[in-house]
């Protein structure tokens, strides 16, 4: 068991440290990082979903006005040839290094100019050609080249089995078999993905030295990679990033444009380069989640207990890297079943990378299984939520290991009583008053708790402050605040005692803000720097005294299965004639272990919600195979929720304490708002008009 | 974008003539769609006549109806006590578009010549007969959720996105434009044209052409009258479709009608059949469908990678039959 | 060709010369150093930019600088409760950090501003699409407040924080008239 903090700040109602900083607008971003006559960057994109490079003519462009530079692929044509690059293990990163194309929206061709104004327009005239040859792009789960990855991007296995689900489906008696899916989705953060970079070739001792000023949830991150794929020594670059405007995951990995503000400010040393992406262009260039296809297959005696469990799952990936959602995760772990199958297949198409989403795997592995309960209840005629009591395994269904701490149930009575769930009409379409249809709906949710396995804080002793230093991320989730009440507990001290710096790789290493471990894993490793530091220095401490530690393990891991738990409830109208769809209610009740700031985490579960609340109504790249991209790419189309979609929205968590998470009993909450707030949004659906929609976004032409 | 040069003139002789002078000139309004297309390379103009400050900006009693003035800010216009009592069809329809930002800069002029929000019109680097006639029609077979189900052609399946030209159909609006040759005047009916084989034609107006002003009519049907805007987003979003209506009722006999639908055309589709059938019938729900199927008896929906558009065909029915029954049993 | 325009902004005046093609927003930003509103989408689907022109919420992005020489802008950094630029803070910088309504930070200043210009409109009883009867004046209700706030979109989902934040100064106001 964990030795506990004592909380005292911990659970403190403080408000955000930066909060007067962000109301004014004065807090700077990466693209308005302070820079001496900043050059603007734009991006070229190829329009084509799969071909070859015949030649570029940047004669046009350069000749416009105020170009500086516009880099090219490597082989057609020599001139303004961009950079080799040192690694091009991670595909990704190999821009403009030959003259394949690999996707719609890849990178062609980059133009540095003296003004914003004058690199857009150059951007427009450099002349490239293509040999296009037919893109394969249309995601399908009965394609007859479906591969099974290695393992998914947690680093589980793709497939599990245990038992024999055929068997047990042949036995019943009840059954419940469907196919659901997921679109594509984009993170869409209000700020788009942008970099400031300055390459002066007399630092670092005259090898040179990089700094950038990246929108990014690792600043460390951006800093190996980038260092690694320009042939740079880690120590001549330099990543800052003290805030982000928002990532949801899109920032968690680096992507194209970070290397490329690099590569443009190699061009022209000395110069700062501002690359701020477009909103369309972060479409093809910044990741996204793919689309999924479920085949969901439930068996379960007369009395509700399930005898099978099985989610067999379809997903798109880019032919040029591999990602490989894990979406399977939650169907192994969530309900107890003898027999149990999971399986994952990818179709590698001519389209761009995939990548992180909020909740990768659970959001989408949990919608299907999730509305396949509902399915089942119905058919039982059974409470969804005494069903999923019937459920409830004793230890992780997967593992075999008991749980730190496992209250789902808790979640879903606790949040039964405050939605006033009790006394449902459970019979579908029953329910019209006002010209609209009313239902409700319950869905669980889970997400792992987990540890990063490095990071590195410093704290000092600095005026009679504690100053403790940690390369963190801040992405709206609260570190800047959080951190330091974490810190305060750690050294015993008053919040106002403390300051915690963040954002900069001359910071200790950190973890990213990512997985919901950033406070899990920056918070232990404060811990440990604390004890280094009293245990040092002890309760006096001089100035300049200093003790920096590393994030310990959790042996608990190997003991215990450790998530984070919720449910969610929901409350939809249906309007009686057109079929439009309102939330009026959505409440969603978590048990995260310990909360370290209620208002800064009820904003980040409330948050997940809302993104779920769009992912269950609104939210769907329309990708036309055709073209090989997405064609509703930007904020007018792509349907993010807005003020209005939001009604009674409120997110609470039971009281919870897990003494094997970690030293403040924190499991993490950036995630777990998202999982399952889609399906208990479906399940409302049916509920007010009897049509189950297995398809999302559910949209009101599916329920006219 | 390329660069432009741009003018701020004085009076709107003087801008006709500028624009009408140069064919890469445009007018410059409210900005709110020329702006966005600049930057997305739609439309590369070599001259901008900045006419904004110079447009009548008033609204005026008009032989018992109104004159509004082409730079009147749609904000301003669903504001003004005359509309919201007499035309609270035009009032719903302008606050049902875009932002509140965005009404405080769109004008009475602009807002019925915004362009269509078709994906592949906006994004150049797909074909389109309407951006660049003769490429072809990338929307066709293409996402076509908010596509044309009426008068589209082979070369063009756009919708108009405007609302508040939905309720100017409706309400037999006319329109002032001043032109190189002097001014004219047009029924709002008139203005917009369907796509046939010049998708690249948006209206009838000629180049150089400006709407100073739009009148409308004394209209008593108007002051029972709605506009319904059916979309997935409960606000800030373009509609799927929509219905502007007004009704007469005397005696329970239905007396006279305006219908017109958004969404569903490449004008603002005046529902001339589905008045006729409204008028001298009794209102119902048996009414009121047959009104919807009397207009839609033509609709052609568009299939697509994104399922298509079918469903705008029940869609529409439904939103006009409950916009009806909304109406029959407001107080006249 | 450059223009040569002049912009009052947060209470100082301002010369520049723009090319054409400038939107207001990149001359804030790019040529005056002033960050406050932001660039989520460039084309008016967002709101993060935001400010007031003569008074008036308006989107920077969609507005060619060159078209205001003369204009009052007031960013939400300018914001106050005095005249614009006077310093200090406005009811509404510290309703949103009593609500936490932000996350990320990044679309706030714009959802400052568009409060401001919103609280304004409402003021002068202006109605909106939820707005019952169209004869009366409205109510500062939830519905209200939200369709009102919708032009600005917030990914982190901070919207009940910043309905419950305009709400308040709203009621303040009323209070106060």
């Amino acid at each position: 068991m964990t030795e506990m903090l004592e909380h005292r700040a911990i659970g403190a109602d403080l408000p955000r440290r930066d909060g007067a900083e962000k109301v004014r607008g004065t807090a700077r971003y990466a693209d308005e990082s302070p820079a001496e006559r900043p050059a603007y960057c734009r991006i070229v994109q190829a329009p084509l979903a799969r071909g070859r490079i015949t030649g570029v003519d940047p004669a046009v462009a350069e000749a416009s006005g105020g170009v500086l530079a516009v880099l090219t692929p490597r082989s057609p044509g020599g001139r303004g040839a961009a950079e080799q690059l040192a690694d091009t293990s991670d595909a990704e990163y190999a821009i403009l290094q030959d003259d394949e194309v690999h996707f719609r929206g890849q990178v062609v061709a980059v133009v540095v100019a003296e003004t914003f104004e004058q690199a857009r327009h150059a951007a427009d005239l450099v002349e490239v050609t293509y040999d296009e040859q037919p893109g394969d792009t249309l995601f399908s789960a009965e394609r007859n080249d479906l591969y099974r990855p290695e393992q998914v991007e947690s680093g589980d296995p793709p497939d599990s089995s245990e038992g024999d689900v055929d068997a047990a489906l042949e036995a019943g008696p009840v059954r419940i078999r469907h196919t659901y899916t997921t679109p594509m989705l984009h993170n869409n953060p209000m700020e788009p993905h942008a970099t400031t970079a300055l390459w002066e070739p007399d630092g670092h001792g005259g090898a040179g030295s990089l700094t950038l000023w990246d929108s990014t949830q690792s600043v460390h991150a951006v800093g190996t990679t980038v260092s690694g794929v320009l042939g740079l020594d880690p120590e001549q670059v330099r990543v800052v990033c003290p805030y982000v405007g928002g990532g949801f995951g899109s920032k968690g990995i680096p992507h194209q444009n970070v290397v490329t503000a690099g590569m443009a400010a190699r061009a022209v040393p000395g110069r700062p380069v501002r690359l701020p992406l477009t909103r369309q262009q972060t479409f093809s260039l910044a990741g996204y989640r793919p689309p999924t296809v479920q085949r969901v297959a439930l068996a379960a005696d007369a009395d509700g207990r399930l005898t099978a469990i099985a989610n067999d799952v379809v997903e798109q990936t880019s032919r040029v890297k591999e990602f490989a959602e894990q979406t399977v995760l939650p169907a192994r772990t969530m309900y107890a079943a003898p027999n149990r199958r999971t399986s994952t297949r990818l179709a590698a198409l001519d389209v761009p990378i995939p990548s992180w989403m909020r909740a990768p795997g659970e959001c989408p592995g949990m919608f299907a299984p999730e509305v396949a309960m509902d399915e089942l209840a119905h058919e039982l005629g059974v409470d969804p939520i005494v069903l999923r009591e019937r459920n409830e395994p004793e230890t992780d269904p997967d593992s075999g290991l008991p749980f730190s701490s496992r209250n789902v149930l808790a979640c879903l009575h606790r949040g039964a009583e405050r939605f006033g769930w009790a006394g449902r009409d459970p019979r579908p379409g029953e329910r019209v008053h006002g010209g609209w249809r009313w239902g409700t709906g319950v869905a669980a949710s889970v997400y792992p708790t987990s540890r990063m396995p490095v990071s590195e804080a410093e704290i000092t002793r600095v005026d009679g402050r504690y100053v403790a230093r940690i390369g963190a991320a801040d992405l709206g989730t609260g570190t800047w605040t959080a951190l330091v009440q974490i810190a305060a507990d750690a050294l015993e001290v008053a919040v106002d005692e403390v300051d915690v710096l963040i954002g900069d790789t001359d910071h200790p290493e950190a973890s990213v803000a990512g997985g919901s471990t950033g406070i899990n894993t920056w918070g232990s490793t404060l811990v440990a720097a604390a004890q280094e530091f009293r245990k040092r220095f002890g309760d006096t401490p001089a100035d300049g005294d200093s003790a920096r530690a590393g994030v310990p393990p959790n042996d608990a891991a190997e003991r215990y299965a450790m998530s984070a738990y919720g449910a969610q409830f929901a409350e939809v109208a249906v309007h009686a004639d057109t079929g439009e769809i309102r939330v009026p209610r959505l409440y969603g009740t978590f048990a995260v272990g310990r909360v370290v700031n209620p208002r800064m985490a009820r904003s980040q579960l409330v948050g997940g919600m809302t993104m779920g609340l769009g992912m269950a109504l609104h939210e769907n790249s329309l990708f036309d195979p055709r073209t090989g991209h997405v064609v509703n790419h930007d904020l007018a189309e792509y349907h993010v929720p807005t003020q209005a979609d939001v009604a009674d929205l409120r997110a609470d968590w039971i009281d919870e304490h897990d003494p094997h998470v970690n030293a403040m009993g924190t499991k993490g909450i950036g995630e777990i708002g998202i999982v399952g707030t889609a399906a208990a949004v479906a399940n409302a659906v049916w509920h007010a008009t009897g049509t189950r929609v297995r398809d999302l976004p559910v949209t009101l032409d599916a329920v006219l | 974008m390329r660069p432009f040069d741009y003018q701020a003139p004085a009076d709107a002789g003087t801008a006709v003539a500028a624009v009408a002078a140069r064919p890469d000139a445009a007018f410059l309004g409210g900005g709110t769609n020329l702006v966005d297309h600049l930057r997305l390379g739609v439309t590369e103009p070599g001259l901008l006549v900045d006419v904004t400050g110079l447009l009548p900006n008033g609204i005026s009693d008009d032989g018992g109806g109104l004159r509004i003035g082409a730079g009147v800010a749609n904000a301003d216009l669903a504001a003004d006590p005359r509309v919201r009592r007499h035309y609270p069809v035009l009032a719903r329809a302008l606050l049902s578009g875009a932002s509140g930002q965005l009404r405080n800069m769109a004008t009475t002029g602009g807002n019925p010549l915004q362009r269509t929000r078709c994906l592949y019109f906006q994004d150049v680097t797909t074909p389109c007969n309407k951006r660049s006639p003769g490429s072809g029609c990338a929307a066709i077979g293409g996402a076509t959720r908010q596509h044309a189900i009426l008068g589209a052609s082979e070369h063009c399946i756009a919708t108009h996105p405007s609302d508040m030209a939905v309720a100017l159909s409706a309400l037999d609006a006319q329109v002032e434009v001043l032109g190189p040759d002097g001014e004219r005047t047009l029924a709002f009916g008139e203005l917009h044209r369907l796509p046939g084989d010049a998708p690249e034609r948006d209206t009838v107006l000629e180049h150089g052409e400006l709407i100073t002003a739009i009148v409308l009519p004394p209209l008593p049907v108007a002051a029972r009258s709605d506009y319904r805007k059916v979309r997935d987003r409960a606000s800030y979003a373009f509609a799927l479709v929509s219905v502007a209506a007004a009704l007469e009722i005397t005696d329970a006999t239905i007396t006279d009608a305006r219908i017109a639908f958004g969404g569903v055309a490449h004008t603002p589709w005046r529902a001339h059949r589905a008045e006729q059938a409204l008028r001298g019938a009794t209102p119902s729900d048996e009414t009121f469908h047959a009104a919807a199927q009397a207009e839609l008896a033509d609709a052609r929906p568009q299939d697509g990678v994104d399922g298509g558009n079918a469903f705008k065909i029940p869609l529409l029915t439904r939103t006009l039959a409950g916009t009806l029954r909304d109406l029959a049993r407001q107080e006249a | 060709m450059d223009h040569e325009l002049t912009l009052r902004v947060d209470g100082a005046e301002h010369r520049l010369s723009v090319d054409p093609r400038t939107s207001l927003l990149d001359a804030l930003r790019q040529r005056l150093g002033n960050t406050s509103p932001k660039k989520g989408c460039d084309h008016g689907q967002c709101g993060s930019c935001t400010v007031l022109v003569d008074g008036v919420r308006v989107l920077a992005c969609l507005t060619l600088a060159v078209t205001r020489d003369g204009s009052e802008v007031v960013t939400a950094d300018g914001l106050s409760a005095g005249p614009p630029g006077s310093g200090g803070d406005h009811p509404l910088h510290r309703a949103f950090i009593d609500e936490d309504a932000f996350q990320c930070g990044y679309c706030t200043p714009g959802q400052v501003c568009s409060a401001a210009g919103m609280l304004d409109e409402f003021a002068r009883g202006r109605p909106s699409v939820v707005t019952g009867d169209l004869g009366a004046d409205p109510e500062l209700d939830d519905a209200e407040i939200a369709e009102r706030m919708s032009g600005n979109l917030c990914r982190c989902g901070a919207y009940p924080g910043i309905r419950a934040a305009v709400a308040r100064v709203g009621r303040e106001r009323e209070g106060t008239r």
